[in-house]
């Protein structure tokens, strides 16, 4: 992984020092709340319903064993002990006190840690596919790029002060598990005939109040270019961007207002005439930070069978859990955050610290966040895995249900978020209650659901094959259901299926609705398949037909 | 009396705004709208003081640009911060000394300008700073040195020890204190 050298450190440990004047200044009435909300945005810090919270920046979800142990003791030291993986491959402290902030963020540093740009009108932590440098189908390991992107966005003079959030997302492989077509920008990684590495470039993706799927703008950028083309994307949106609506200030906007034809001629425009002054991203720059992901010395395994011969339990857990590796002889195992029972993405720091000594002892002392808020250890042998598995059951972090209905995206909702209209933690539990038999939840395949408690979508509810959506109804708790959204190369927004359905109705509509699925499918075929073919009306009319009486 | 910094160094502002009581030699800042038009601009034009042009967040850079032909002796942009959240002025800087190589004096003014964002404003270019009456200069002048390493390419006041992506040919310029601030603007070709 990336390891700072001497200007990251500084840069780090200055930013570290300059929050905490302004902590001080604030704590002394010299900075009033509105002077220093986006100053403590800038370093990830929230005001929200019970206490302040931070979100800590994983860049490209990427964790050394020794980080995620300081992550440990961070949540014990100044937290509750527990964090909670978000979408965006970061971990959120819920419970820090504003005073001690300055210390934690020390703390991050020593370990070449930050929170720096996970909030605020800026561009955000950049993120990636979580089976970058391992997965078969791979172009090539996007974390390089996300690793260059992070450092030119840091502290970046001209766009700190953007009209809104900006998100990036990197993908190297023909299935997006990075949800790169919802983002500000997307890039994905190809290959010219020549073997020469560039990127297609997606631009006005975003989920929100008013989803949209991320309009191609350029089809190759050169890899050299990559920076002076952000600069250029970034400094029209700057420009032009609207700033009177919050709620219109995203660039989605600008490229439909403007049409993509006109957006692509402003941008390139800016691109050539300002190519001078643009940041280069130089060979021995890129060579230098390429080194550090070059792949592992893995042993010369041979792919085995691990589980022949052994216990239902285990053979179940390799099928839903773990993944394809490039290099034979080696699997990637995901550590699943959503027990039944358990918060979705919620960690706590016993478990941390467990996972972070058996990625010490199994995968090369990494652990990854994914954007569907599980861990992943990338690079374990297949020999090791029932071991692991032992391991991680002790835990209860091996629950065999990854990729099924209940491994479900979830934002934190009306218990911590005061932007939320709409609980999700009781939802998620009523909705793992209703359906906790595995055999059925395996019978049911592969399902995305994802849950969100407010039109914001950070819960990404659009893009689920199944999505709900908390609204408030004069003070009351409802939910919204959609059907056929996907992010996962073939970007589609779900759709409403009718009235949404009091709290205590969720996990009983969903039923209803996949119950319509088991009767309608072909052969093999997946829930978001029978959906595409069939049409919701089915759906509908199952999921409303036994109680007339929801409005 | 007005008090601003200019690169680094704490001044009674000797410029006066449009409005102001100004004698005729006075330097005299203008907003852009103003110099668009007789017969403004043409009194203007006959004073014998500097001119400087203010442009707001909305106003295009490229009519300074425009506006250099006709006026030799603009030696000052002003450009407005209303509020610290809106960062337009700071790729209008970015225009200016880089595409529009303007190589006068560089003002940022408004309540947007503070000692938070001066690190930031001053890697894009601005060599003067006109804080809200009341702001602590001194507070201001110390953030300089809140960073002394970055990523980006940017003006070259602010000696960083160190800073990683260049930029592809030549350095922001930030008006050196050793070539005179005598306003030409050169638009390079793209």
């Amino acid at each position: 992984m990336y390891r700072y050298d001497e200007l990251d450190q500084a840069l780090v440990d200055q930013r570290v020092a300059e929050f905490r004047d302004q902590v001080r200044r604030h704590l002394a009435g010299e900075l009033s709340e509105e002077e220093f909300r986006p100053l403590r945005l800038r370093n990830g810090l929230y005001i929200q319903r019970h206490a302040p919270m931070l979100r800590i920046a994983i860049p490209y979800g990427l964790l050394s064993s020794q980080q995620l142990r300081t992550l440990a003791w961070i949540t014990r030291r100044y937290d509750r002990g527990y964090g909670h993986f978000t979408t965006r491959q970061n971990l959120q402290l819920n419970w820090p006190a504003l005073a001690d902030v300055p210390d934690i963020l020390a703390e991050l540093a020593r370990v070449q840690m930050h929170a720096i740009q996970t909030s605020g009108n800026c561009v955000r932590n950049v993120t990636a596919d979580h089976m970058a440098g391992i997965a078969p189908d791979e172009i090539d390991d996007p974390r390089p790029y996300c690793e260059i992107i992070r450092q030119w966005a840091t502290l970046h003079p001209e766009f700190t002060y953007l009209p809104r959030k900006f998100k990036i997302a990197v993908t190297g492989s023909a299935e997006d598990r990075a949800a790169s077509e919802v983002h500000d920008i997307g890039l994905q990684l190809r290959r010219d005939a020549h073997g020469e590495i560039g990127f297609s470039v997606r631009v006005g993706g975003g989920l929100g109040r008013a989803p949209v799927i991320g309009q191609l703008i350029r089809e190759w950028l050169p890899l050299p270019e990559l920076l002076a083309y952000l600069e250029a994307i970034l400094r029209v949106y700057n420009l032009h961007g609207r700033r009177d609506n919050i709620h219109k200030a995203r660039i989605k906007v600008l490229v439909k207002s403007l049409g993509i034809e006109r957006f692509r001629t402003e941008v390139e425009r800016e691109w050539q005439a300002g190519h001078a002054h643009a940041a280069r991203l130089s060979a021995a720059d890129l060579e230098r930070v390429r080194a550090f992901f070059r792949p592992h010395s893995y042993e010369p395994l041979a792919d085995c069978d691990p589980t022949s011969g052994r216990e239902p339990a285990f053979q179940a857990w390799y099928r839903y859990n773990t993944r394809a590796h490039r290099a034979p002889g080696y699997r990637a195992v995901l550590v699943c955050l959503k027990a039944h029972g358990a918060v979705p993405g919620d960690m706590t720091a016993a478990q941390m610290e467990r996972v972070a000594d058996l990625a010490e002892r199994v995968s090369f002392g990494l652990v990854r966040s994914t954007h569907s808020q599980n861990l992943l250890l990338a690079d374990v042998p297949q020999r090791l895995l029932h071991q692991v598995w032992r391991e991680l059951a002790a835990s209860d972090l091996a629950m065999p249900n990854v990729g099924t209905l209940t491994d479900m995206i979830a934002c934190p909702g009306l218990d911590f978020c005061s932007l939320a209209n709409a609980g999700t933690i009781s939802v998620a539990r009523q909705i793992q209650q209703r359906f906790d038999d595995l055999d059925y939840l395996h019978d049911l395949g592969e399902i995305e659901l994802k849950m969100s408690g407010c039109m914001n979508a950070c819960g990404h509810h659009h893009v689920g094959h199944i999505g709900i959506l908390g609204v408030d109804k004069h003070g009351e708790q409802w939910y919204q259901i959609s059907l056929g959204g996907s992010a996962n190369g073939f970007t589609a927004l779900g759709e409403v299926i009718g009235p949404s359905v009091a709290q205590h109705e969720v996990a009983l509509t969903l039923e209803r609705i996949v119950e319509t699925y088991r009767e309608l499918r072909e052969e093999g075929e997946r829930f978001i398949d029978t959906v595409r073919r069939v049409g919701i009306s089915p759906f509908r009319e199952r999921a409303y037909a036994a109680h007339p009486a929801a409005a | 009396m007005r008090h601003i910094l200019r690169r680094r160094e704490l001044l009674t502002d000797e410029w006066r705004y449009l409005g102001e009581e100004a004698a005729d030699t006075d330097p005299l800042i203008v907003p852009v709208g103003q110099l668009r038009t007789d017969p403004l601009r043409s009194q203007l034009m006959r004073r014998s003081g500097a001119l400087g042009a203010r442009l707001g967040p909305a106003d295009a850079v490229e009519e300074v640009a425009r506006l250099a032909g006709l006026l030799p002796r603009l030696a000052l942009v002003a450009l407005e911060f209303p509020s610290p959240g809106d960062g337009r002025g700071y790729s209008q800087a970015r225009l200016l000394r880089g595409r529009f190589a303007f190589r006068g004096e560089l003002r940022a003014i408004g309540a947007g300008v503070r000692q938070d964002q001066a690190f930031l404003l001053a890697r894009c270019g601005f060599d003067s700073l006109e804080p809200p009456p009341g702001t602590d200069l001194e507070a201001v002048r110390r953030a300089f040195s809140s960073y002394n390493v970055a990523y980006q390419p940017g003006s070259t006041q602010l000696a960083l020890r160190q800073q990683r992506f260049g930029p592809f040919s030549g350095e922001l310029v930030s008006a050196p204190g050793d070539s005179p601030p005598n306003g030409e603007l050169s638009p390079k070709a793209p």
